[in-house]
């Protein structure tokens, strides 16, 4: 298996958010995670992308644990060594303002390709050689998204949708193994969210691994090789599109369901 | 002493003014931004005594912090401290291109005044940009992981500058005026040149004729902020 998060634990205060999650995904699979407000699904992939500290539990991606609880020392934010395993999605884009859309997407691949040519004291002639070649995919990815022609725009000179398309070509310019949505179409008009999900669609017809917090069911139902439905800080079903949606017994789920579907 | 005469020796005080404004400038936005992050410090002690510190000198009038520096150390039975003064001050003299003119560390008590002042109202300035932009930024910046001092001066100052540039406009407005506050210590700046004029000469109108000398500054530093200002419009943060 790829990715493998054993017993995840989280609090906040005295809350417990996750109370012991385990779940595994293949490579090239879409997980989706539903469940209502509050049952801590955000939390789970903000762990997860080590926008939170986890309490306990581990994470290993491809054999190798990028997070273990148990190693923290004093209950110190630990630094993860191989965070860009993951890319992510915010809800509200969180592009840069004062960046077009091409040096969003360039800014943090330069800043590493510098990082590494200073540690490896390599020659200019090869750093300027890597980061042309840097400017290059990131325009590759800005056609992707069908925005070529937007790449010398400002954040607010695109629109919602355009702005998460964006941020989604920002994340891929770092080829995450995993790619990760936190409910990537939830600040968005409704008119608008299908332009995202069909990037998000074609990803997955791409292969790439990928976990998406949504509430757009149908959209869930369509691109997920497994859905994770959470109650509650723990995973309260598990399963295919099809058992999710038509084969479950679980009473939580089909509550939950029907409030989607007036059924 | 006709108008030319008087201009020039206003001038001249004027030139005085400029230095404390920009010296002043020039320490108290960088010891601002250190406070601002002391005061926004994750340990508690630091963080209290920053606030503290903030709290007294923002409660005290700067004309009385201005004495404050300038006497006390004599008080306290160390003449050194004013020697050491004096000696800035004579290096400071030289800065301002005049050889004739030394303060016997005046002017140095003042800048020492000022700076402090100035940069604990830069520091509130700066906590508040800095708290004001969304968390999201910081988290964008660490999902694409940056280093926290890379997140900070690649993502975060820009927009940090361009929401200060307001209210840091108020407060350099106000330090151009505020300079003014040194003649409590005989420093012939050009308000202290002016109440001269009128004791010696009998002339009262060369200290109305200041006010031209401040507003042709105060319009000089308003053009540049809003030049800065409309620099920085082509962004929304």
């Amino acid at each position: 298996m790829f990715l493998e998060v054993k017993n995840l634990t989280k609090s906040f205060e005295d809350t417990s958010v996750l109370k012991g999650i385990n779940f595994t995904l293949e490579k090239g699979q879409v997980l989706s995670l539903i469940g209502s407000s509050g049952s801590g699904k955000t939390t789970l992939l903000r762990c997860i992308n080590a926008l939170e500290t986890a309490d306990g539990g581990t994470i290993s991606v491809d054999g190798n644990k990028i997070f273990d609880a148990a190693l923290l020392q004093n209950k110190r934010k630990n630094k993860l060594k191989n965070k860009l395993n993951f890319g992510f999605v915010f809800q509200s884009f969180n592009l840069f303002p004062q960046y077009t859309a091409l040096e969003n997407i360039t800014l943090a691949p330069i800043l590493h390709i510098k990082d590494e040519c200073k540690r490896n004291k390599k020659s200019r002639a090869e750093r300027d050689r890597m980061i042309a070649e840097a400017q290059e995919t990131a325009k590759t990815l800005l056609a992707k998204v069908g925005l070529a022609d937007k790449m010398d725009f400002y954040p607010c000179q695109l629109s919602g949708g355009q702005q998460q398309r964006v941020s989604i070509a920002r994340a891929l310019a770092l080829n995450p193994d995993v790619l990760c949505f936190d409910e990537p179409t939830s600040a968005l008009d409704p008119e608008i969210t299908g332009e995202v999900l069909k990037i998000i669609k074609e990803l997955a017809a791409e292969d790439m691994t990928m976990i998406i917090v949504t509430h757009e069911m149908n959209f869930a139902r369509d691109v997920s090789d497994k859905i994770i439905f959470m109650d509650n800080g723990v995973i309260a079903e598990e399963g295919t599109p099809e058992k999710i949606f038509s084969a479950s017994d679980n009473e939580r789920l089909h509550s939950f369901l029907s409030s989607f579907y007036g059924a | 002493m006709d108008f030319l005469q008087i201009t020039l020796d206003l001038l001249g005080g004027f030139g005085l003014t400029c230095l404390l404004f920009f010296l002043t400038l020039l320490f108290a936005i960088p010891l601002g931004l250190a406070l601002s992050f002391c005061s926004m410090s994750k340990s508690v002690i630091v963080k209290k005594v920053s606030r503290i510190f903030i709290w007294i000198i923002r409660g005290i009038p700067l004309m009385l912090l201005i004495c404050m520096i300038y006497y006390l150390p004599g008080l306290l039975g160390k003449p050194g401290s004013l020697n050491i003064f004096d000696a800035m001050d004579r290096y400071f003299t030289a800065l301002a291109g005049s050889s004739t003119l030394l303060y016997y560390g005046s002017f140095c008590a003042v800048l020492i005044a000022f700076v402090i002042n100035y940069s604990c109202y830069f520091s509130e300035i700066f906590r508040g940009g800095i708290e004001s932009i969304p968390q999201g930024q910081y988290e964008a910046g660490q999902v694409l992981g940056l280093t926290q001092g890379q997140i900070f001066r690649r993502i975060v100052l820009k927009q940090v500058i361009k929401r200060i540039i307001p209210p840091m406009s108020n407060e350099i407005i106000t330090l151009v005026k505020d300079t003014a506050l040194a003649n409590v210590i005989a420093i012939p700046e050009i308000i202290k040149r002016a109440k001269d004029m009128a004791a010696t000469d009998a002339l009262i109108w060369p200290l109305f004729y200041t006010a031209a000398f401040y507003l042709l500054f105060v319009g000089l530093v308003t053009i540049l902020l809003g030049y800065a200002e409309k620099k920085l419009s082509y962004f929304k943060a």
